[in-house]
């Protein structure tokens, strides 16, 4: 696993590199992503993943020009010409889902592959998504695991919420990243894309834990009626991060699209 | 000296197990403990205290706007300083501000300060808070890492809007107006006096001493705290070359609580100081700063055991909350040397005296500020002779008309 940097019109963008096939593009959740990320790595079993931070995560430059979706839309796009890609496997989970999504709406004929895990971007009255941004940490897990204690020590990495340096480093890392992701996310994680999603032409699977209490299955539902053809693949005993909680479960489902 | 008289209205009726079956004051709390019917005399005894306030030779009354929130039922503080206009006379209104990242346009904010300015004769002192995480983010939605870029153009928007005497265009990034051409403005020029509620940023800092406006610090945690904060402000107007260091650059809020002795303010005012410490001030910690508002470097320095699971409620005291200064308390002779310490330590002129506490009745309220205004606050008034005369940061009131001035009835004489 490699972290590199590369130039973009707006700010140099980091960005993991990793295995070797064809070409993967994997866009990170708002909670950001590690050289660890066990997903990431199981991805690079068959493929040449590239996985870019968005600006403000990790070790990465803020860039303050981005505010909105379709500025944060064209910069993914950026990153993918200044990666030299051509038509990889667009994979995006979470909020990475939902500018993946954005992604293949407007640029359209661009990705004929396009994997949407759990992803943000459509907000259903009846099955209201709880507010991120005002959790403290010790409450993420239940609403991000299938398996809560695992997942809190997945997230921790062992130690517990009110270890103080674990706890500041979490903060801080919020602050920045979340800040960020804020500017698509915050109050409500929905900026248009329900009208915007006849506009995909990529093959299109999605993936989603059938115990996800951030966002529920009902979006799954919503998702494949807006996307024509769009398969569904449940995962049986997973919550929003199945990606860690069953990793080899949805690298298997991506299978589906070779 | 400027002494404004401050009330933040809070609820009176929170219960006694608030704490233990709320999550928070703020934000989300219950709607269920708010009774209109009671809010119908609350709302006017408050409105009675301000006024009341004005006849004892405060500088100013003073206002704030929160939203959702059991210590601050003024979501409106132009509406309630509309009502002081009319029923008051000569002393400042301090309106503290409005968040004018919230107003769409902000205009309004202009608009409606100008009408303040104009009802009132030129008394407006007016303030511009970004406004709080849980104000500006949680209750109204604003983005957070996007609040200060908002925050900034409604400023410059107001501004211009106030100074500019024909029709402009602003292309702003939030707000695209091509015809700003506010009708009324306000007497004072170029501008009502502003300050600047901050916490500590740098940024703020400069914006105040740039555009000389009164930075104020308005914390519940009391002037012993507020030290470190006030010389990093001070030692920033040198820095930055300001041509003075004038006091009234800055302002400070202080809970005050006025007796005959030390023992009596303990009696008299201790049940209401702990229900405002104790029940007012329990805010969710998810709900103290949104990821982005707020700066790294305020995490780093911060309390982070309310990010913890929690492990029960201590009770702060009132020998804990007098001693450490959150609330300066006792004889007028006890008070008037922790006023003097504290105006001299953080070099401020203009003093937000909270004189109503949580839910303290009016009667106690009342006695309590007679005695501050006419045992205390004299023998402050002098502490800064040589800036007496820097009329920079108040308001210039011109002769007033009383209310009242219609003819006795409504015929008119047959012509």
């Amino acid at each position: 696993m490699e972290l590199k940097t590369i130039a973009t019109p707006h700010v140099p963008v980091r960005y993991f590199e990793c295995g070797t096939g064809r070409p993967l593009l994997f866009l990170h959740g708002a909670g950001g992503l590690t050289a660890e990320d066990p997903f990431l790595n199981a991805l690079a079993a068959k493929h040449r993943v590239l996985a870019p931070l968005l600006p403000g995560y990790g070790d990465s430059q803020e860039c303050a020009q981005l505010r909105d979706m379709l500025d944060i839309t064209l910069h993914t796009l950026d990153v993918v010409d200044a990666l030299g890609l051509d038509d990889p496997l667009l994979v995006g989970h979470s909020m990475g889902g939902m500018i993946a999504a954005e992604m293949a709406a407007l640029d359209n004929h661009r990705f004929s592959r396009l994997a949407l895990i759990a992803p943000a971007g459509l907000w259903l009255d009846d099955h209201p998504i709880p507010d991120i941004f005002s959790l403290v940490p010790y409450e993420y897990p239940p609403l991000l695991f299938h398996d809560v204690e695992s997942g809190a020590k997945l997230m921790t990495a062992g130690t517990a919420f009110d270890n103080p340096e674990w706890l500041k480093g979490f903060l801080i890392a919020n602050a920045r990243q979340l800040g960020m992701a804020g500017k698509i996310l915050f109050p409500i994680p929905e900026r248009g894309l329900a009208q915007r999603l006849y506009r995909v032409r990529a093959r299109t699977l999605l993936v989603w834990g059938d115990g996800d209490r951030l966002i529920p299955p009902a979006y799954a539902q919503a998702f494949k009626k807006a996307i024509a053809g769009a398969e569904l693949v449940s995962i049986p005993e997973a919550g929003h991060m199945a990606i860690w909680e069953k990793t080899s479960a949805v690298v298997t489902a991506l299978e589906r699209l070779d | 000296m400027k002494f404004t008289w401050f009330n933040l209205m809070p609820w009176p009726y929170l219960p006694d197990d608030f704490r233990q079956n709320n999550r928070s004051v703020w934000v989300d709390i219950d709607q269920r403990l708010f009774d209109p019917v009671k809010a119908h005399s609350v709302y006017n005894t408050y409105m009675d205290l301000l006024e009341y306030a004005s006849t004892l030779g405060f500088d100013g009354i003073g206002v704030n706007e929160h939203h959702q929130n059991g210590y601050g039922i003024m979501p409106s503080p132009n509406i309630i300083a509309a009502g002081l206009a009319r029923r008051t006379k000569d002393v400042a209104l301090v309106v503290l501000g409005n968040s004018i990242a919230l107003y769409n346009p902000p205009l309004r904010v202009a608009e409606e300060f100008a009408m303040l300015d104009c009802i009132s004769g030129g008394r407006l002192v007016a303030g511009f808070p970004v406004g709080t995480s849980m104000d500006t983010n949680f209750c109204y939605g604003q983005i957070p890492a996007l609040t200060r870029e908002k925050y900034q153009e409604a400023h410059d928007l107001i501004i211009k809007a106030w100074t500019t005497r024909d029709p402009f265009a602003f292309n702003g990034r939030y707000n695209k107006l091509r015809h700003v051409n506010i009708w009324p403005r306000p007497i004072q020029q170029p501008h009502p006096p502003i300050h600047i509620p901050g916490g500590g940023s740098v940024e703020t800092y400069d914006f105040c001493i740039d555009n000389t406006y009164s930075y104020s610090y308005l914390s519940f945690s009391g002037y012993i705290r507020a030290k470190a904060l006030m010389d990093g402000y001070w030692k920033r107007v040198a820095e930055r070359g300001a041509p003075d260091d004038s006091p009234y650059r800055a302002g400070f809020a202080q809970t005050i609580c006025v007796a005959e002795t030390d023992a009596e303010a303990e009696r008299l005012y201790s049940k209401h100081v702990s229900y405002f410490y104790n029940r007012c001030l329990h805010v969710f910690a998810g709900f103290a700063d949104a990821p982005g508002y707020r700066t790294i470097k305020t995490i780093q320095t911060g309390a982070l055991s309310q990010y913890a699971p929690p492990t029960g409620w201590g009770e702060i005291t009132w020998k804990e909350l007098t001693e450490g200064g959150h609330v300066i308390a006792g004889s007028p002779e006890t008070v008037r040397q922790r006023m003097e310490e504290l105006v001299k330590t953080l070099r401020v002129g203009n003093i937000f005296c909270l004189m109503h506490v949580g839910d303290m009745p009016a009667e106690k309220c009342m006695y309590s500020s007679k005695l501050f205004a006419e045992k205390v606050m004299p023998k402050l008034r002098g502490l800064y002779p040589e800036w007496e005369n820097d009329s920079r940061f108040w308001c210039h009131p011109i002769p007033q008309v009383a209310p009242g001035s219609l003819p006795r009835d409504a015929r008119v004489a047959a012509e």
